[in-house]
Order: C-alpha cells, then structure tokens, then sequence
C-alpha cells in the first residue's frame, strides 16, 4: 500500500479509537489501556534496540568473523530462529529461575524478544550486505581502499538503504510478539485488556480498542520507514545504478 | 585524423612500466592465460583486441589484483606487484607492500561501478580522503579540476542515477585520475553505452593520451579508435598473445590466419 | 540449588514424555488443518484484492489490519468475541481460525508477489501469440509463479507451526500448554520446557531442510 493509504488507514484508526472513547461507559477503559501501551512502547523500543545490536554482531560475524565467532553467530542465529518467541519467552521466565538466574520480567522480556527478532534481522542484514553488487568492491579494489574503508564507507552505506523495508516489518514483528509478554504477567496493553475483559465483559469494546492500538502504532512505524526510505534514497536509484 | 600521439618509447632504455612474466592464469581445468610474456613500456598505449573468452580481460583484473594469478610474476614499475623477493626467491607479498604497488594502477569498468549513494564530486573525493589522507578542500579542488578536464563541471552535484551511461563513465574515469595512477586500465569502457555515446568517453581518451603521460592498457571493440589512438595492438587468442604490432600494420595486413579471421568478423559486424 | 536438585532429571524426563507426544499430535494437527484453510483463504484474498478498486482497497486493507495486529489479540477476539454475537466456539476451533485468517494474510501476500514476478513480457508474448486467459495462466504464467511461491508458503508454514504455542493462551492442549501443566504439577519448569523446545527446534530445522530442498527441485524446472 502506498503512503497515503497508509496514512489515511492510520488516521481512521485514530478516529475510531477517539469516537469509540467518546462515550462515557468505554471511556472508563482508556487509561488502564494507555497504561499497557506505555509499557508496550518501551518493551518495542528496547527490545528494537537490543534486536538492532544483535543482528548487527551476529551478521557482521558470519560474513567476516574467525571460524569460532562466525560458528557462534550461526548458532545464535539458527537456534533463534528455529524456536518460537513464545517457547523462548516461557523458557527464559519458568526455566532460568530454577537455576537461580532471577531477572525482573521486562529485563527478560527485552532480552528475549530482542535476541529472537535479532536472529532475523541477522539474516536481512547479511543479505542486504551480499546484495550489494560485485562491481563495488571492485571499484573499491580499484581505488586502492582497504577492506574495513571499503565497508564503512561504499558497502554499509548501500546495504543501509537494502534494509529499510525488512527492518520496518521486523521492528513491527517485534512490536507484535511485545503481546506475549501478557501470558508472564506483565501488564502490557494485551493483558490490560484481558483483566478487563475478565471484569466487565464489555469484550467487543475493550478487544477492538486494543486491536486499533496496536494497528495506529504499527502504521506509524510503518510509515515513517516509507519515509525514511525515500529521504535516505533521494538523488540515488534504488536498485543497480 | 591522427592526433600527435607520443611517440612510442624505447623499451630498453628503462624498466618497462608493466612487465607480465610467465603469467598464468586457470579457473578450474579451463587455463585461460597461458604462460604470458608482455611488456608494456612507460607512457606506451596498448589496445588489447580478441574474442570473448581470450583472455583479455583477466589480463587487466589480474593487474588490478581482481584475480589471483596462478603462475609467474607482474611486474610493475620495477617492482613485482603480488610476490616480494625474499633471499633471491618470491613470495607472495604482504597486503601493505601490495597495496604500495597497486597505488600505481587504476581502472575504469565496463559498468562505471560508481557509488551510488554519492554524487559525482563525492565520488572523486572518497578515495583521495580515505585512502591518501588527503585534506577536504584540496580533494575537492582536484576532484573538480578532473571534472572540469571530462566535460562534467556543471553536473558535480548530480547522482549517477541523474547521469547517462556516457556521463557516468566520464566520471568514473576522473574517479580514477583523482588517485594519480601511473597506469590507466580501460575495460571495454564503451561497451556498455548507446553507440552515440561512445564518443565522448573516447574523447577524453584521446585527451589523456595527449595531454598525460599516462601509461594506458585498453581491452576495447572499438577497432577504429585502436588503430588511431595505441601505439601497439595485441590480439589475444585462446589465452595467448596470437599476434602484435603497430595498429596500422596489424589491421592492414595482419599476418596471422586467426587475427584475419577475427578482424573480418568485426568488420562484417559494422 | 543444593545438591539434591540436579541439573536434569531423567527419571521426570522419560515420565512426562507420553504427555508430550500426545501435545505434539495436536501441535501437528493445529498446524496443518491451520494452513490448508490459509493456503486456500489466502488464494480467494488475493483476487479479491485484485478485482476491482474499491473490494480490493478494502481486502488490502484487511490484509494490512491482520498482518499489522498481534496474532495473540487476534485469537482473544475470535474466542471472546464471537461468542458475543452467539457463535461460541471451542479454544481449538477458535484457535484454528484464528491462525488460518493471520496466515491467509500472509499467503495472499505471496501468492500476489509470485504472480508479479512473472514478467510482463510473458503476458504480452501470449497476447501476440493470440492464446486465450485460461490457457496463458493455466500453462505459461501459473508454472512460472509457482517456483517462487511454494517455498515462500513452505516458510510461512514453519511460522505457523511455531505460532501454534499463542494457542496456550486459550489452553488448548498444544506442546506449551502441556509443558505449563505438567511443570506446575511437579513444581519443576527446566524438562518439560526444554524438551518442548528441543522437539520445536528439531521439528522446523527439518522442515526448513525439507522446503530448501523443493525449492532446488523446482528451481531446476525453472528458466530464471
């Protein structure tokens, strides 16, 4: 979908959040609602962060890294994405504690859902790296500059613009899984939005608040992604100049 | 027709700019440079013509250590370019002494390879800045001055996205001279271009060839610009040199069977 | 820990194995009946959002609210919800509607995209070659999108599969599910856990074999 589908998509689903406020007996659920948006947003933000670093490591690692690095990043990355961020979460909350590691639930939550959308993010990055064609190194080669130069200067630069797009749907993945976090009791908005349901039945109400939530934070990410592609892109084609 | 080319130097009076030595080259079983013995005097311009698949091209990307050799040394400006002489032996250098010698050398793609996320005097700049060190202002002054020599002063700020496929390979020739090579390379720079480009990327050719004193090695398809501008053509065949000489010898009256044969199948092509 | 908590308890571990195979029957289960009515859905999405401006601006758009919401909100709204409006459902069937429509989302995305990536030139060389639509797609454009598609919904696959632990949520007797039960019972989390795990880990490594190796094979029928 285009830009300004999107936009039009995300300003519909703030009016309909607003009007569905309006009335006085659903506007009773809003803050607790916020107050489990909030910590949804910082669960993305962190866990956006620590999946950034991670995927960073993990790719630079097996593209250029000595045979035991690049052996441990493919582990990370092929165990990370071979197990469900659920049964990862789960194992990290319930398991960790018998072995006395007790962490707090955000701390484990971060790290969890980080390492996990990281391992992806891994793979975005590694390709977007390879994707940038041969001919640059070349040029590279050609204009005498060291491999650490060529990197930093030619290849990240265009294997930057390559990730937009995948990284967008991954920070979204992640702000998606954050809804996991509710079944290890942690109030984020999902499990705001169970208790109330729980007390007040008023299911349809409350379920659809929520779901307009996440879908406004969701199209802002995705939008300003769009956005940042095209300003990162201007003056450059995408694709082989 | 013919502009003042410089003449062709003596080989024995200095070391020869370029010297390959009993060079190899194998991909697999598939040899395809065979035990090649060429050298290539200072300021001297060489056309190298031939088939697909004669080698030509890894004559250019070995020199520009795009590709390992297999056998025999290069030989640039004296020294060797990938071995050093240890105790009368050769070995294979270290990357710092390679990339002394590699300094020397510079080349211009088939497909421009210019960066894409940068304009055109950004493009001149990067490698004087990251590689040589040099200071901002004076990277770009050189940087502009090179435009200026191909004709592209007025499109600095402009992205390769902006530029035709003849202004880009302009660029990507000061690209090149921004390093101040000893060497230019030209890998069938206008192979890739719409034929009415092709003129003016053969144009600041000829303009270097006259104006510097640029040793130049050139696998081209442009017969017509070889034989006016080289002051040696060598047809490869199969890996091997089948034949040289002065351009307008070898086109004329070419001795060898196989270079009659490929010459007039270049010409039935115009 | 003391000494007479060990690391791993086999004895625990060779007693809770029945309970779990039985979880990961349902788990198969779940994942299958899941993404045939994915596959199929996402195939009737994707020419809807093909016919026409204004259903296919609204099947994107639906498209677009699914894949853009948590899949665990999802699942609560067709298990809390529905019954609102008199359809109650049990957590497996709700649980199987609700992975269908998310992943029918996503498999209409692939199917859209392997049909895009056929290129115009066929279209048009069948156009001049004067051969009707249902034999241009049913024997040139069909065969060239299928290459590309089959993987990508052998990988959405695997994402369902290990999706299906959200239906613990519900609790539905799923491998989590089952792993939380019997973990709380005997108070000790680390085997059932870790073996559901392991049996996750094992299970969609070779899967994710299994669909590079078709992607090889079809890519050897195909001229790309």
């Amino acid at each position: 979908m285009g830009i300004p589908s999107l936009v039009a998509m995300l300003i519909a689903a703030v009016v309909a959040v607003v009007a569905l406020a309006a009335s006085d007996q659903n506007a009773v659920f809003i803050p607790g609602l916020l107050e489990g948006l909030w910590l949804t947003l910082r669960i993305t933000a962190v866990g956006c962060i620590v999946a950034v670093v991670m995927a960073t490591l993990a790719a630079l690692g097996t593209l250029y890294g000595p045979k035991p690095v690049r052996w441990l990043a493919v582990v990370y990355i092929e165990f990370f994405r071979g197990t469900s961020a659920l049964v990862q979460l789960f194992w990290a909350f319930f398991v960790l504690p018998d072995f006395n590691i007790n962490l707090d639930a955000f701390t484990v939550a971060v790290i969890t859902l980080g390492l996990n959308v990281g391992a992806y993010g891994a793979e975005v990055m590694r390709g977007a790296i390879q994707g940038v064609t041969r001919g640059q190194w070349e040029a590279t080669t050609a204009l005498n500059m060291t491999r650490p130069q060529a990197l930093r200067r030619i290849i990240l630069p265009q294997a930057l613009v390559a990730m937009i797009p995948p990284w967008g749907n991954l920070f979204i993945d992640l702000l998606k899984s954050t809804a996991l976090v509710s079944t290890i009791t942690m109030s984020d908005l999902t499990f705001k939005a169970r208790t109330m349901n729980d007390a007040t039945l008023k299911t349809l109400t409350i379920f659809t608040l929520a779901l307009l939530m996440y879908l406004v934070v969701s199209l802002s990410i995705t939008i300003a992604m769009r956005w940042l592609e095209r300003r990162v892109t201007r003056g450059m084609a995408r694709g082989r100049a | 027709m013919n502009p003042a080319a410089q003449p062709a130097p003596d080989p024995s009076m200095r070391a020869p700019m370029v010297r390959f030595q009993g060079v190899t080259k194998r991909y697999g079983a598939l040899t395809v440079l065979d035990d090649l013995n060429l050298e290539i005097g200072r300021g001297e311009k060489v056309a190298i013509i031939g088939p697909s698949g004669s080698g030509k091209t890894t004559v250019l990307r070995m020199l520009m250590t795009l590709e390992r050799i297999d056998g025999g040394v290069i030989w640039v400006d004296g020294e060797p370019l990938t071995h050093v002489e240890k105790s009368g032996a050769m070995a294979p250098a270290d990357p710092k002494h390679l990339r002394r010698v590699r300094s020397k050398i510079g080349m211009v793609f088939q497909h421009f390879n210019l960066f894409p996320h940068m304009n055109a005097l950004a493009n001149c700049m990067e490698a004087p800045i990251t590689v040589l060190g040099i200071p901002k202002r004076e990277a770009e002054e050189r940087a502009a001055g090179l435009l200026d020599m191909v004709g592209l002063a007025d499109k600095k700020g402009h992205y390769p996205s902006q530029l035709s496929g003849g202004q880009q390979q302009r660029v990507a020739i000061a690209r090149a001279l921004a390093m101040r090579p000893k060497v230019m390379l030209f890998d069938e720079v206008t192979s890739a271009l719409d034929p009415e480009l092709c003129g003016e990327v053969l144009q600041v050719i000829r303009k270097l060839g006259s104006e510097h004193d640029l040793t130049m090695l050139m696998v081209t398809h442009q017969m017509g610009f070889a034989k006016e501008f080289a002051d040696r053509v060598c047809f490869f065949y199969q890996g091997k040199i089948c034949e040289q000489g002065e351009p307008r010898q070898l086109f004329s009256a070419p001795s060898n069977d196989r270079t009659k044969q490929f010459l007039r199948a270049v010409m039935d092509s115009v | 820990m003391d000494e007479s908590t060990p690391i791993w308890n086999w004895a625990y571990t060779v007693e809770i194995l029945p309970a779990l195979a039985k979880a990961t029957i349902v788990t198969i289960e779940v994942t299958f009946l899941s993404f045939f009515i994915a596959a199929i859905l996402g195939l009737v999405l994707a020419i809807l959002r093909m016919s026409g401006p204004v259903v296919g601006w609204f099947a994107s758009a639906f498209v677009e609210l699914v894949r853009s919401t948590p899949l665990l909100i999802q699942i609560f709204f067709i298990y809390f919800v529905l019954p609102r409006f008199g359809i109650t459902l049990d957590a497996f069937t709700a649980g199987i509607i609700a992975l269908s429509l998310h992943y029918g989302c996503y498999c209409s995305e692939v199917y859209r995209a392997g049909l895009e990536a056929v290129p115009r030139g066929q279209w048009e060389a069948c156009t001049a070659l004067n051969l009707n639509s249902w034999n241009t797609f049913k024997n040139i454009i069909l065969p060239q999108a299928i290459p590309p598609i089959v993987p990508a919904l052998g990988n959405y696959l695997v994402a369902l599969f290990k999706d299906t632990p959200l239906l613990s949520a519900i609790a539905v007797l799923e491998l989590v599910q089952t792993a939380k039960i019997l973990g709380s019972e005997n108070f000790r989390y680390t085997e059932p856990m870790t073996l559901v795990g392991v049996i996750f880990l094992v299970l969609s490594l070779i899967s994710s074999a299994g669909i590079r190796w078709l992607e090889r094979r079809l890519n050897l029928r195909s001229v790309r």
